[in-house]
């Protein structure tokens, strides 16, 4: 167990380049493969954690970062307090350590600037993750693709890559942003403070020149089941939909 | 390669050890994972179809295939996402059963579970026959919930659970080995989790 991968091994060891506190439960760790990779928006890692006596455990995370050949991949860990992993990460990782990573992985909840628009977003909570990716990568091809966010967090300072999702708000340039705060009154004029519902899908979709081309849903469970059946109600057909559901 | 200051009290309890397939972790919740939104398949609506090909063999209505022997299956489940589940108590008809009542024998090495909302998963015929299968009508005694893939699901409980296809409307004898949904999209052809058969890139 303790020995390096061997050059089939699918698993890696990345170095942790950077480390950035997002929110007060949500850390960024910046991975810089040995073998370095280009993914796809939306695409996710296996991270593989061994303990001295061999033990392991092994988690999946969405990648945050554009896909940039060459480049450090971004994750957004949220810390779970009954966790195994994200604890580690939260209190024990550290600029230079190396971890073994394996990836990318995922084909099905991805989007390329080529499959076009418009598309929808909706993530809840660190559910957002896989759909920044999406939308730096918009940003990074100069994409004139239409595409709208609806973003559920439980309060302002819970609103992770807040400052910089605002400013490609602010650029008017076909990207737009809705956020919903279930804890606390929506701070922005045409924000929302209430749980996603079809009329605030509606309302996302009127901000789009046309109907949605591909539908993107992730979050936990619970917002996930919540949020597609809001798009089915507002009449968003079922076979555009893609989901990802995080853990319970 | 060990991890720098990882030391987790987290390991399974040695006499359960032995039933953790490798990368797996004990789960005590169910959790739900999809493609796709959550179809709601009224039992009036519901046709379960053996099908050889395109040519259909036969096909039952809800009520038609509730008739038929059903029998219980408690077994451990392992999800591709890496938590395992034990003792999960299912009721539902054999596979063996199902081709009896159409009067087959499986007429092909590879089959297809085909799903309401166009998931399907390929599974090896002799995976699904001989006592290893079921599509499961109930959990834990009940109605499965349609987040769990009610009204009827597959249950192929040896593989990873991805191939116990939610929504399940069908099973279809293909000549060749098919990828299905997720097999397309860079999962593993057979997916046995005690060779950690997670990606299509695993031996």
């Amino acid at each position: 167990m303790s020995s390096e991968p061997s050059p089939q091994s699918p698993w890696q060891a990345a170095t942790i380049a950077r480390i950035e506190k997002r929110t007060p439960r949500v850390t960024s760790f910046w991975f810089k493969p040995s073998r370095p990779f280009t993914h796809l928006a939306g695409q996710h890692v296996d991270i593989r954690l061994t303990a001295p006596d061999g033990y392991q455990a092994r988690r999946s995370y969405s990648i945050a970062s554009a896909p940039q050949a060459g480049a450090a991949v971004e994750l957004a860990i949220e810390r779970l307090d009954d966790g195994e992993v994200s604890p580690f990460f939260h209190d024990v990782a550290a600029v230079g350590d190396e971890i073994e990573l394996r990836g990318p992985l995922g084909g099905h909840f991805i989007w390329e600037d080529s499959d076009g628009g418009p598309i929808l977003l909706v993530g809840g909570g660190s559910g957002v993750v896989p759909l920044m990716a999406m939308v730096r990568h918009r940003t990074q091809r100069n994409a004139a693709v239409p595409v709208a966010l609806v973003f559920s967090a439980r309060v302002w300072d819970e609103v992770i890559f807040r400052d910089e999702l605002i400013g490609l708000d602010d650029r008017r340039d076909g990207f737009d942003l809705v956020l919903t705060l279930t804890r606390e009154p929506a701070r922005r004029p045409a924000d929302y403070s209430r749980r996603v519902d079809a009329h605030m899908m509606a309302q996302a979709i009127e901000r789009l020149p046309k109907a949605p081309r591909l539908a993107y849903v992730c979050g936990s469970n619970a917002f996930v089941s919540a949020a597609a059946q809001a798009l089915i109600d507002a009449d968003v057909p079922a076979g555009i939909i893609r989901t990802e559901r995080y853990g319970v | 390669m060990v991890t720098r200051g990882f030391f987790s009290g987290r390991r399974p309890p040695s006499d359960t050890d032995a039933r953790i397939p490798p990368g797996q972790y004990l789960e005590q919740g169910f959790p739900v994972l999809s493609a796709g939104p959550t179809p709601r398949v009224r039992t009036e609506d519901w046709s379960f179809t053996l099908k050889q090909g395109p040519k259909p063999l036969k096909k039952w209505n809800w009520a038609e295939f509730n008739a038929l022997p059903q029998s219980k299956m408690t077994r451990d489940i392992h999800c591709v996402t890496a938590w395992t589940k034990f003792n999960t108590p299912w009721q539902g008809v054999m596979i063996d059963d199902i081709l009896a009542d159409a009067g087959i024998e499986p007429p092909t090495a590879y089959t297809l579970a085909l799903s309401f909302d166009g998931y399907s998963t390929n599974v090896p015929t002799k995976d699904l026959v001989t006592g290893k299968a079921m599509v499961a009508l109930l959990y834990e005694g009940k109605p499965i919930t349609a987040d769990h893939g009610g009204p009827a699901r597959l249950l192929v409980p040896h593989l990873y659970f991805w191939k116990s296809a939610k929504w399940v409307n069908g099973l279809q004898f293909t000549e060749r080995d098919e990828p299905g949904f997720w097999e397309l999209r860079g999962y593993h052809m057979y997916g046995d989790p005690w060779r950690e058969q997670r990606y299509s890139s695993d031996p």
